[in-house]
């Protein structure tokens, strides 16, 4: 056994919930993790002991919090393998972060440019390149999936050329599960001297990241898709980077000197913090990946895929049924649709039976509309989910597609 | 029958369902009684925006000033609840519809189909079919004012 399954349940009280009289089965992760206790009470020790602003006073209260604040920053950079702490940047989350890069790099952009992403990038990894795109002139140019979901190196080389300015691209992709091979990426952006953003959204939790080893110039990643509270997340970016770029936001905390004339910035990370951070988030997410590193990612990451192999080699028993994304590197999530029967009744019938899985176009519109699609139904695995899960899941999908078709 | 009692008769009906698996075979049941738009109205300018099962609905005047609803959907479990929706509201005047107190999906307990997070574009669709009425109210009270010129 790779970890203590039922030690690890106990630990994420929620699951202990019922639903419609029916045991809580939650398989919507991708969307959001549930918390273990371990991060519900460093949120709540921190608010009965440590909380203060931070980087402020010179008072008892606000050097704790400082101290923590700031040793969960180191902690995080060394978990991820950032050369240095500085290179962490607290955010709200993916979302934020993808936009402070995108906002940050219109002096970097010029008509005639182009930004290369994938066709399998969520909404938060597609919007705010565009939106840049549109503020400066440049062009956004799309890498496309294969049918089974997998983007080639060389579409990817195809793609860039003297005008492209960045690449941005999902280390997992949030609807088909696929892992894709963002150190070949880099280092093939990097001979073209582009910097590349790498979305971590889905993999913080799942497989292990070495910022130094994929070599990437930007990464980001939401802490409550890794058990962590929401609200918080990191940017990740290399010092020659988050040197050069312009300020995001303004305000306290990012300044170093303030006239009413000119404001001179801070240096690495605080540039980028404008404004009281969320102290508690950051120590929740130090107390997640905690979690996460205590059992191991590589071997979450292989009872997931156990788990991902069990619930594939089940779906695809079931008449009609289409799995949507098939790459041979894949993780943690199966989006599926079962012909004749609309992903919303379905969604809703199971959750009358105690499931929680997503149905819609997961924040990927363009990419389902690619496989001729409105909405998908999507289960998402954890660390917590079990076999017996997934047993449930079949039996209570079985049922209902008797009830739809 | 009038708004509230057609309300009234649909709680009877849902009343005797104990398991929700049975009320939701009823509802799916129900909308195959859905009138059915016209295909030539299938189209996105009756689309009833809503996030992820499509509505179609179309509205129109009978001769006794009445208003007329057709609808389609394509997820079934939407379309039984427009069914619904189109069996309470169809064939009244625009003032009884504008005037009605949809209370029968929450009190058959599908009150969750009306939560606007659940985005499946029921509650546009309500406001849609009060849209309807409101336009024709209007239509009315023009002509009305010619006439009396």
């Amino acid at each position: 056994m790779l970890f203590d399954i039922q030690q690890v349940r106990k630990d994420f009280p929620i699951l202990k919930q019922t639903v419609n009289g029916k045991p809580l089965v939650y398989l919507d992760n991708a969307a959001t993790t549930q918390k273990p206790v371990q991060v519900i009470k460093r949120l709540v020790a921190y608010y009965e002991n440590e909380n203060s602003n931070v980087h402020r006073g010179v008072h008892h209260l606000s050097q704790l919090a400082t101290e923590a604040y700031e040793s969960s920053r180191k902690y995080i950079a060394s978990y991820i393998n950032a050369a240095n702490p500085k290179e962490v940047i607290f955010t709200r989350g993916t979302t934020e972060s993808v936009n402070l890069v995108a906002n940050a790099f219109d002096g970097f952009v010029n008509e005639g440019d182009e930004i290369v992403i994938t066709s399998m990038e969520h909404h938060s990894n597609l919007v705010p390149w565009q939106q840049l795109c549109a503020r400066t002139g440049a062009e956004l140019v799309i890498v496309m999936a294969n049918e089974a979901g997998e983007v080639g190196l060389d579409k990817f080389a195809e793609a860039m050329n003297e005008h492209t300015r960045l690449v941005a691209v999902a280390h997992i992709s949030n609807v088909l599960g696929t892992v894709n091979p963002v150190k070949e990426i880099t280092r093939l952006a990097h001979e073209m001297k582009v910097p590349v953003l790498i979305d971590g959204a889905q993999a913080i939790a799942h497989i292990p990241v070495d910022v130094q080893d994929i070599d990437c110039d930007f990464y980001t990643f939401s802490g409550h898709k890794a058990y962590a509270p929401m609200g918080i997340g990191v940017l990740y970016g290399k010092t020659i980077w988050l040197d050069q770029l312009p300020p995001y936001q303004f305000g306290g905390e990012m300044i170093e000197a303030v006239a009413f004339q000119k404001t001179t910035f801070n240096e690495i990370p605080y540039k980028f913090e404008a404004g009281t951070p969320n102290v508690a988030g950051a120590l929740g997410l130090e107390a997640a990946i905690r979690y996460i590193d205590k059992y191991g990612v590589e071997n979450i990451g292989k009872y997931e895929d156990e788990l991902l192999a069990y619930a594939t080699n089940d779906l695809k028993k079931i008449e009609g049924l289409r799995i949507i994304g098939d790459a041979a590197e894949k993780t943690a999530v199966i989006s599926f649709v079962v012909e004749g029967v609309h992903a919303y009744d379905l969604g809703t019938l199971l959750d009358k039976m105690g499931i929680a899985i997503r149905t819609g176009n997961h924040c990927a519109q363009p990419l389902i509309d690619s496989y001729g699609l409105k909405s998908t139904l999507r289960m998402s695995l954890a660390m917590y989910n079990t076999k017996k899960e997934i047993d449930i899941f079949m039996d209570a999908l079985k049922k209902v597609l008797g009830m739809l078709r | 029958m009038t708004i509230q009692e057609q309300q009234k008769a649909i709680i009877e009906e849902f009343s005797i369902f104990d398991d929700w698996m049975d009320k939701y075979a009823y509802l799916i049941e129900l909308g195959k009684e859905l009138p059915v738009i016209d295909e030539k109205y299938k189209t996105n300018q009756y689309l009833v925006t809503g996030c992820q099962s499509r509505v179609w609905l179309f509205a129109e005047l009978d001769d006794e000033g009445k208003v007329v609803f057709t609808a389609d959907s394509d997820a079934v479990i939407t379309k039984g609840i427009v069914s619904l929706l189109v069996k309470v509201l169809s064939g009244h005047t625009p003032e009884e519809i504008l005037n009605a107190d949809l209370e029968f999906l929450d009190q058959i307990g599908l009150k969750e189909h009306l939560s606007p997070t659940r985005a499946n574009g029921l509650v546009s669709m309500i406001k849609q079919m009060q849209f309807y009425a409101r336009a024709f109210q209007l239509k009315s009270n023009v002509k009305k004012m010619k006439r009396d010129e």
